[in-house]
């Protein structure tokens, strides 16, 4: 009886070598965030990055929207920073990690700022109660005239 | 973990004991000795399978061609030190099988005959030459169990892409989503919803709205025995983004406790549109979309 | 980058292709004001079909577009939101409140029929 056929077999891993324009050691990605075409650019590198995870589609507009939130903060408050973009592994699960960090006038009240609401004299809100409601963590540290940085954490759901 | 046993298949070749050149003697040696006596061993395989009422879902003739296939990838295997064309064929030899009603002990078991049986005619060629048949088996061993690992987990991989596959689609027909009449769409719920049931559910209904053109939905949850305050925070969720695609919702079916559990989330339940049953629910939806329904005496009559 | 607007009977038509920056809205939202009172129409339709992604400042700003449509006397209806940009926008909790979303543009007219039908004379729109 014949052998099976040869046939090219990739291991699943071979999807990891994909170049990403500005990835560092640990496999993050940062883009600078500077003007408004920043914001797009970090939203399409997350919707990307949880599309290899794995993510639904629903999934990576959400994730693309979050990074879009706190994106444009940095551009309104900070004028510039920038958004790191990683992945994260714990029990077997996979997730998504986010840091918006910035070296801008930082926020006074947080507490203030993740009230559902709450919005500054330009009208707009920070949306950071949107963004802690749709990630699994959220973490966010700010000191006035020293900047902020926003960590949150997506996990695949099971 | 089995994720992990691939990548280490993968990454690494067999030839990792002893010296490269000793390892890589020996090796050829026993391919050798494979390929000569492949007829024999190949028999005495089948054998030992059916002694042990192995895949007895399979006829003869079937048992004879995968183990001829599998037996050659085997001593490629051997031969090549590299897994991927096995792992291709432990995949492909899954798909086959899985359907058959063959089970994961038995591919285990099988793989590890054929272990056993090219094991003992190595004792039987070298039994001569101890020294020598210590260093064969140093060769062996390794290799083979790496191969039998690889076979046994490609088969468990498959069988768990089939149940999820399976699973989906028990969950996709579970949650129809209906078209009674035009622009109206029925999602009757029934059972308990987990979160990643209640995500599916979302997703099928907005996809539902949008082919379906639907201008009103029914959602019925007389038969969701209860519903945590996740899966509640889900459904008001999945009404608003209802709403944003243009259309009504109305819930029918809402027991007590649910509504109690809506009113502890913060839902103002005075803002949803909530009718008692589905058949009041549909009356609703057709009073909205302007429907009249007469029924088919009184139509008679006006004539 | 400049929003196409088109006409249509008694509506103007607005076609979002891409995300807006701050300065495309500003254009936006003065090109409507203009065209609305120009052509004396009854009602804007926004199609936002083309975006993947609207997060809170897409939804406010959208918000404050329907006042000033409104204040200047016409409706403004958005028409087109991505069924996973609905679920991001539920699960993120942000509102599109006072402005009516439907699914497209045949419903945007159909809606705008309704709500701010076009004058008896002439500019009867049909979708």
């Amino acid at each position: 009886m014949a052998k099976a056929p040869r046939t090219q077999y990739e291991p699943a891993s071979s999807s990891r070598s994909v170049e990403m324009s500005t990835k560092d050691g640990r496999g993050e990605t940062h883009v600078t965030i500077r003007k408004y075409s920043d914001i797009l650019e970090a939203r399409q590198k997350g919707r990307e990055l949880a599309g290899e995870l794995g993510f639904s589609s629903t999934d990576c507009t959400l994730i693309a929207t979050a990074i879009s939130e706190l994106a444009r903060n940095i551009v309104l408050y900070a004028g510039q920073g920038e958004i790191r973009l990683g992945t994260s592994s714990q029990m077997g699960n996979i997730g998504v990690v986010i840091r918006a960090s910035d070296k801008g006038p930082g926020i006074h009240n947080i507490r203030c700022a993740m009230q559902d609401g709450f919005s500054t004299s330009r009208g707009l809100g920070l949306g950071l109660p949107g963004v802690k409601r749709i990630m699994d963590e959220f973490e966010i540290s700010s000191r006035v005239g020293m900047g902020t940085t926003v960590t949150a954490k997506i996990w695949k759901p099971r | 973990m089995v994720r992990t046993l691939e990548m280490e298949a993968t990454a690494h070749s067999m030839m990792d004991e002893g010296t490269p050149a000793d390892t890589s003697a020996l090796l050829t040696a026993l391919v050798d000795h494979l390929h000569k006596n492949r007829t024999q061993l190949c028999e005495e395989w089948a054998k030992r399978i059916t002694a042990a009422r192995l895949l007895t879902a399979m006829t003869r003739d079937e048992i004879f061609a995968e183990t001829t296939a599998v037996y050659n990838n085997y001593v490629d295997a051997l031969e090549s030190g590299a897994l991927e064309v096995l792992q291709a064929y432990a995949r492909s030899l899954s798909e086959r099988i899985i359907p058959r009603g063959v089970e994961t002990h038995e591919v285990v078991g099988i793989v590890l005959l054929l272990r056993d049986v090219l094991a003992r005619s190595l004792f039987a060629k070298y039994q001569n030459d101890f020294s020598m048949l210590n260093r064969i088996l140093d060769a062996y061993e390794p290799a083979a169990n790496r191969i039998a690992n690889t076979v046994a987990v490609g088969f468990v991989q498959e069988r768990e892409r089939v149940i999820r596959e399976q699973q989906e689609a028990i969950r996709v027909l579970s949650t129809p989503v209906l078209q009674v009449r035009e622009r109206l769409l029925i999602l009757p719920i029934i059972g308990v919803i987990d979160p990643q049931r209640a995500r599916q559910l979302t997703e099928q209904l907005l996809r539902g709205i949008r082919t379906n053109r639907a201008k009103v939905v029914v959602i019925d949850i007389t038969g969701v025995p209860v519903m945590d305050a996740t899966v509640a925070n889900h459904l008001v969720q999945t009404v608003e983004a209802t709403r944003l695609l243009g259309a009504m919702v109305i819930i029918t079916g809402l027991s007590p406790e649910i509504a109690q559990t809506l009113v502890t989330i913060g839902v103002d339940l005075s803002k949803m549109n909530t009718v008692g049953d589905l058949q009041g629910g549909i009356e609703e939806a057709e009073r909205l979309l302007g429907y009249k329904v007469h029924p088919i005496g009184e139509l008679a009559q006006s004539a | 980058m400049e929003v196409p607007i088109l006409k249509q009977g008694a509506y103007l038509i607005a076609s979002i292709q891409s995300a807006l920056e701050d300065e495309d809205l500003m254009l936006l939202r003065n090109a409507l004001i203009t065209q609305v009172g120009r052509t004396r129409a009854r009602g804007v339709i926004v199609d936002v079909t083309a975006l993947d992604v609207m997060d809170s400042f897409a939804t406010r700003t959208l918000c404050d577009l329907a006042y000033i449509i409104r204040l200047r006397g016409a409706e403004m209806v958005i028409v087109g939101i991505q069924p996973e940009v609905a679920v991001a926008l539920a699960r993120l909790g942000l509102k599109l409140e006072g402005v009516a979303t439907v699914l497209d543009l045949e419903e945007g007219l159909a809606y705008l029929n309704q709500k701010a039908p076009a004058s008896v004379k002439g500019n009867h729109s049909r979708g």
